[in-house]
């Protein structure tokens, strides 16, 4: 009989600081310093990139077991082997740990190449940290502050380098505060598999480049700017725009694609400035496409809906929500039996749980709008619904929009609620729309769909509520409200549950997290989660 | 605990009041003659009369910027006295410098700065923090308007009061 297990991982006794820890075989010296909260200073190393050990930031000082003359260890007076340590400091990043290894993170020795190293790097640097958009996030300052000198020694001129280089439509070099720790090109070179960058001229006068014929236009390539230590690499979008010191972050899920990509969105006082990867090693490791990072101005858009609005012979110009939502009750009851609806697959999971609640209450056919694009083998999937998962399993996305479609065509359907996408996207005319007896859109920017809603409700933007969605990969995440919804714009759910209450009476959800705990007792597959148990990373879940 | 508070034993004279209510009246007509005679003065009739020339050197005014011998902006907009003002008096809007102008090479200035000096405390941090010497509290102290907007100190203003401050840094001089 043969068991097929996987081989033990092998752990090696390695001493830090005096401290004797195990770590699995293979795990680099800053890695196994970081697990035991040793911090090392670097640059160059980066979790997710090979090691060229060039920055010499991260010296410490390693020892070897001392070996007699038949090579064994000699044991101490404590039971543990004695080390001899390597008079020379070492570069913690480029190597393994191995068994009987002593590591000293904050012996005087490392301490004071730390300062050496630091001074050097300091050397031709501008530092203009008023000016740089890295100052307050940048590794430069920080390690500066612990292992800098307050005066540079260094008397000759600076070297000039070019500043203000677009690389790319999107990324700015400065070399001038390059540390040529080369991440960029290891980043373009192995996980963006576009070896554009590199470096260029010799000795002191290294800067870094793209290829004479090429230019950083990568659909990754802002995610140099996330590992750039200094500011060497900036948005050209982000640029001079705002302090990182006034941005408040906020953890939540991109929705362009059904990767669901985990970010953080840096806002100040109401308006999103950007937006970064957020590590996650089940979705998104620490990368996001540039395409998903800058898909968010529409937010701060002029034309957003502010306030509902119904069409003229219904009644006020200026309805309150109250009687905007009635009117869209009394023309639905009108209309019972011969409604539709089409919700949106970037709606989140509470929002479609009360669009299926609405559809069972009106008995009208629902369907979410299928959107696809090209998948790009590393982030962006060819699904661009961030939710068809959570649609699929709250019984939305049923596959009825073609009757949908022909029943609008042939007069069957005389009622048309759109959730937050263009009808006319869907194969419908705008002439279609026109004969239908009544059309409720919920939206937050104004679409070929809008001018012909009798009743129009301001809904707010993915990055404006709270919700939960699940990836392709069924993991279920959480957004996460970063700015307030503009003028009298409304969460998408309380839209629904406001009209679920305008026609049906009393439902007993007050907030979203009353309606994740209805939504998950009547879907075995959220069983026992709540929107807190989701946490930010997100829990994977079975789907049957 | 009770705590019995020990009483004066006053003697006559001083529990009869009159001889100090005479003390008193003496040193009121003192003063009274000298003012009569234009011995003291104690009043400084402001507007008109201003202590503008004894004021002292430290003296913390409204807060002003300030330009180079080069007439540059010394401000590069890095908005460290926004983040640091106690009372968010401070609002500034930063912008690229265009690669055409004089001073490209500086990269950013503030495209707008304003103080709302209805909410400016003087307390002199924005001084203290600025790394490029490009904030000062002048000695202006008569701050005043009519409408709040008119309180609201723009860049025109700003540099208005402030005027030109040679040398301090040379960070940006050509040479550097």
């Amino acid at each position: 009989m043969s068991t097929e297990t996987a081989a033990p991982v092998q752990m090696i006794n390695v001493q830090i600081d005096g401290v004797w820890l195990q770590f699995p075989k293979g795990t680099r010296v800053i890695e196994a310093c970081r697990q035991a909260e040793k911090l090392i200073p670097h640059y160059c190393y980066h979790p997710k990139l090979t090691s060229p050990g060039n920055c010499r930031m991260c010296l410490v000082e390693l020892g070897s077991p001392k070996m007699t003359p038949d090579r064994k260890p000699i044991i101490g007076a404590d039971g543990k082997p004695e080390i001899g340590w390597i008079p020379r400091p070492q570069i913690s990043c480029a190597q393994d740990v191995s068994e009987g290894m002593g590591i000293r993170t904050n012996s005087p020795m490392v301490l004071e190449s730390r300062k050496g190293v630091m001074e050097f790097l300091l050397i031709n640097h501008p530092l203009d940290c008023p000016i740089c958009d890295q100052a307050g996030e940048c590794k430069l300052q920080e390690f500066s502050v612990d292992h800098g000198n307050a005066s540079s020694r260094f008397l000759e001129r600076k070297v000039k380098k070019p500043k203000s280089v677009e690389l790319g439509p999107r990324v700015t070099l400065d070399a001038e505060r390059c540390i040529l720790c080369t991440r960029c090109i290891r980043f373009m070179k192995e996980v963006a598999n576009d070896d554009v960058l590199g470096i260029v001229d010799r000795g002191t006068f290294n800067s870094i480049a793209a290829h004479p014929d090429r230019i950083l236009d990568h659909n990754y390539s802002l995610n140099t700017v996330d590992i750039c230590p200094v500011g060497a690499l900036t948005s050209s979008d982000f640029r001079f725009k705002m302090r990182v010191w006034f941005l408040k972050d906020t953890s939540t899920v991109d929705v362009n694609c059904g990767t669901g990509s985990n970010i953080t969105i840096s806002s100040r006082e109401n308006v999103i400035y950007r937006i970064t990867p957020r590590d996650n090693e089940a979705v998104n490791g620490c990368w996001l496409p540039d395409s998903h990072r800058l898909n968010f101005k529409f937010v701060s858009s002029p034309a957003r809906l502010t306030a509902p609005e119904v069409r003229p012979q219904l009644g006020d110009e200026k309805p309150s929500w109250q009687q905007a939502l009635n009117l869209a009750a009394e023309a639905l009851k009108r209309n019972a039996g011969r409604v539709a609806i089409i919700a949106s697959g970037r709606a989140t999971n509470e929002e479609l749980f009360l669009v299926k609640r609405l559809a069972t209450i009106l008995n009208a056919n629902v369907d979410i709008l299928p959107r696809t694009g090209d998948a790009d083998g590393m982030l962006i999937a060819a699904d661009r619904n961030p939710n068809t998962t959570g649609a699929k399993l709250l019984g939305v996305a049923t596959g009825q929009l073609a009757q949908i479609v022909a029943g609008v065509k042939d007069g069957s359907i005389s009622a048309l609620i759109a959730l937050g996408e263009d009808a006319t996207k869907a194969g419908l005319t705008e002439e279609d729309l026109a004969k239908l007896d009544t059309i409720i859109a919920a939206d937050i920017l104004p679409n070929k769909t809008t001018p012909h809603a009798d009743i129009l409700l301001p809904a707010a933007a993915w990055c404006e509520k709270r919700g939960s969605m699940i990836n392709l990969k069924d993991r279920i995440q959480r957004l996460n409200r970063a700015v307030v919804a503009p003028g009298g714009a409304r969460d998408d759910w309380e839209i629904l549950r406001d009209l679920i209450l305008a026609i049906n009476g009393s439902n007993g959800l007050h907030n979203i997290d009353d309606v994740f705990k209805a939504m998950a007792q009547e879907t075995p597959a959220l069983a026992g989660l709540t929107l807190s148990r989701i946490g930010d990373l997100g829990v994977d879940i079975t789907i049957p | 605990m009770a705590y019995i508070v020990p009483r004066p034993e006053l003697t006559f004279k001083e529990k009869a009041y009159l001889p100090s209510i005479l003390n008193g009246l003496k040193i009121t007509f003192g003063h009274f003659k000298k003012m009569m005679r234009g011995e003291t003065k104690v009043t400084m009739q402001y507007p008109e009369e201003r202590w503008d020339a004894e004021l002292p050197e430290h003296y913390r005014g409204a807060p002003t910027l300030v330009k180079d011998e080069h007439d540059r902006e010394r401000c590069v907009a890095c908005q460290l006295c926004e983040f640091i003002c106690p009372p968010r008096a401070i609002t500034i809007k930063p912008m690229e410098i265009p690669a055409d102008d004089k001073f490209a090479k500086v990269e950013k200035r503030p495209a707008e700065f304003e103080i709302d000096m209805i909410r400016c405390i003087y307390c002199g941090m924005c001084e203290e923090v600025c790394p490029e010497q490009a904030i000062f509290l002048r000695k202006d102290y008569a701050i005043t308007g009519i409408t709040r907007a008119e309180m609201v100190h723009d860049k025109a203003k700003l540099y208005e009061l402030g005027g030109v401050f040679k040398g301090l840094v040379h960070k940006w001089n050509p040479e550097k």
